[in-house]
């Protein structure tokens, strides 16, 4: 096997792709808000002492985390509306599978981050009068927060990632693009190789800036 | 009789574990209060029920002369607002400091006047920097709990509860984590506590401290008060088999003469 790389036609069209990586960066930002602010409020019920919050979410994580994200677009896009009547777009039907993905996943950290609080830190709060919402989110969570960093910025490497499967309801993002340029020009090989490239840039010096992140925040302790 | 604290026929289970089975006692405004009983004779629980960390499972607690929750078919119910608002009244200072580490001591101080009794940060800052002079850690305002010693992670959570102004203290084996050597000065801080007349309950293993300092010592046995009365005649001539072997195991304590 012979291949002679020929990267004219990718940088011929770089316009596309740049399209691509913008709605890559669209459905990244509103995943990884809604990830993982509601895997927060999923992982926070998950640890409630009621089982009318502890119930719900913990069939929530079950269920999200034990299907597969793409079955969940393709659900959502293919599946839903019929059931429903409710028009699903591309975006939608990917920010939701996403999403709740996400959340089912970040919220299992965020409940071990809150779990790994001393219990003594919950007696100060109490003991000073504070509510159970008080001492959580002025006592617990900054600490659980911080010691969880790393295991979220993973998530959200993982959220970037994901954001290609959206590809498969032919939502605008990097790889749907690489798949247009592709089809177009005979050259999947240039093409599907950008798109990893495409990535990598991006990912690596973003993986390095929460390296530093993390050491600073280690060094404040 | 001016008691702050009255407690009546309080019992407390878990599940088939009877800790408390009866307890009644007062402490009188400006007393100083010291439990004494072996380890796991329920004394944290006594404690815990006082600030409603614990739920009693049976009796009255009346805190200046107001029952705490109310009665409906003779079983008392307690709203948490209610209990929020007590716990702000009485401090308490636990073995293990429990300081808030991601929050410097000047603002471990301020946390509880901000958030719970809603102080305006000046005057909440104003307050803390007071009572860490109390406790004779002013220097210390803008480090972090991490950077201190134990004795001062402790004088930093008393000044902590004392700066809600609460009407008394609980403590709960304040000095127990503590290097001997720096046990003396968190006692030297409670003992000026009580001769500032705060009115406290203290479970503690230092029986110097409750000779010396108590008005009054309660020894608790089996989940009853089995002896009270003053430290001198409590410490020096028990009246029961169990407080004698009590104080036969700690041998350290030497009575002065
Ligand atoms: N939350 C709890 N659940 C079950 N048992 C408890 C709980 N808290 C305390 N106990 C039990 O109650 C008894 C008294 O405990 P505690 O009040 O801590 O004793 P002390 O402080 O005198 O050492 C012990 O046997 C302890 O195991
Ligand atoms: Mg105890």
């Amino acid at each position: 096997m012979e291949h002679t790389w020929d990267f004219a036609a990718i940088l011929a069209n770089w316009r596309v792709l740049w399209v691509g990586l913008q709605g890559t960066l669209i459905v990244f930002a509103a995943t990884v808000t809604l990830g993982l602010g509601g895997g927060l409020l999923v992982g926070v019920c998950r640890y409630a002492k009621t089982p009318l919050l502890r119930l719900p979410s913990m069939a929530f994580v079950e269920v999200f985390r034990n299907t597969p994200v793409l079955v969940q677009i393709i659900w959502f896009y293919y599946a839903f509306p019929i059931l429903t009547g409710i028009e699903v777009n591309p975006f939608l039907a990917a920010v939701l599978g996403i999403s709740l993905n996400t959340m089912a996943f970040s919220a299992e950290i965020y409940r071990a981050g809150i779990q790994s609080i001393e219990p003594g830190q919950w007696e100060a709060g109490r003991a000073l009068g504070m509510a159970y919402q008080q001492t959580l989110r002025r006592i617990i969570l900054p600490v659980a927060i911080k010691r969880i960093l790393p295991a979220l910025t993973n998530r959200g490497i993982e959220v970037f990632k994901m954001s290609t499967l959206a590809s498969v309801v032919a939502y605008v993002e990097t790889l749907n693009q690489a798949k247009l340029i592709a089809d177009l020009n005979f050259n999947p090989i240039e093409s599907y190789t950008a798109v990893a490239l495409i990535f990598f840039a991006v990912l690596y010096p973003a993986v390095q800036g929460t390296y530093i992140l993390e050491r600073m925040l280690r060094k404040s302790e | 009789m001016n008691a702050i604290l009255r407690i009546e026929n309080l019992h407390k289970r878990f599940g088939d574990l009877t800790v408390l089975a009866g307890i009644d006692a007062a402490v009188e405004a400006g007393e100083t209060v010291v439990l004494l009983g072996s380890s796991g004779s329920g004394k944290s629980t006594l404690l815990r029920c006082i600030n409603f960390m614990e739920t009693p499972t049976e009796g009255r607690i009346t805190l200046h002369g107001r029952l705490v929750g109310e009665e409906r078919g003779g079983v008392m119910r307690y709203r948490e607002s209610e209990l929020c608002k007590l716990r702000t009244r009485i401090g308490m200072v636990f073995q293990h400091f429990n300081l808030f580490p991601h929050m410097t001591v000047l603002r471990n101080i301020m946390e509880g006047q901000v958030t719970v009794l809603k102080r305006g940060a000046a005057e909440a800052a104003a307050k803390a920097r007071e009572q860490l002079a109390r406790v004779g850690l002013s220097d210390k305002a803008d480090e972090y709990p991490a950077r201190l010693s134990g004795g001062q992670k402790q004088r930093v959570a008393i000044a902590r509860a004392l700066a809600m102004d609460p009407d008394m203290m609980l403590f709960d084996e304040v000095t127990s984590a503590l290097d001997p050597e720096l046990v003396g000065e968190v006692l030297k801080t409670m003992r000026r506590l009580t001769e500032e007349g705060m009115t406290m309950v203290v479970v503690t293993h230092e029986l110097g401290f409750a000779y010396h300092v108590a008005n009054r010592v309660l020894f608790l046995d089996q989940g009853v008060i089995l002896e009270q009365g003053e430290p001198q005649q409590v410490l020096k001539e028990p009246a029961t088999q169990r407080m004698r072997e009590f104080l036969d195991g700690h041998s350290l304590f030497k009575l002065p003469d």
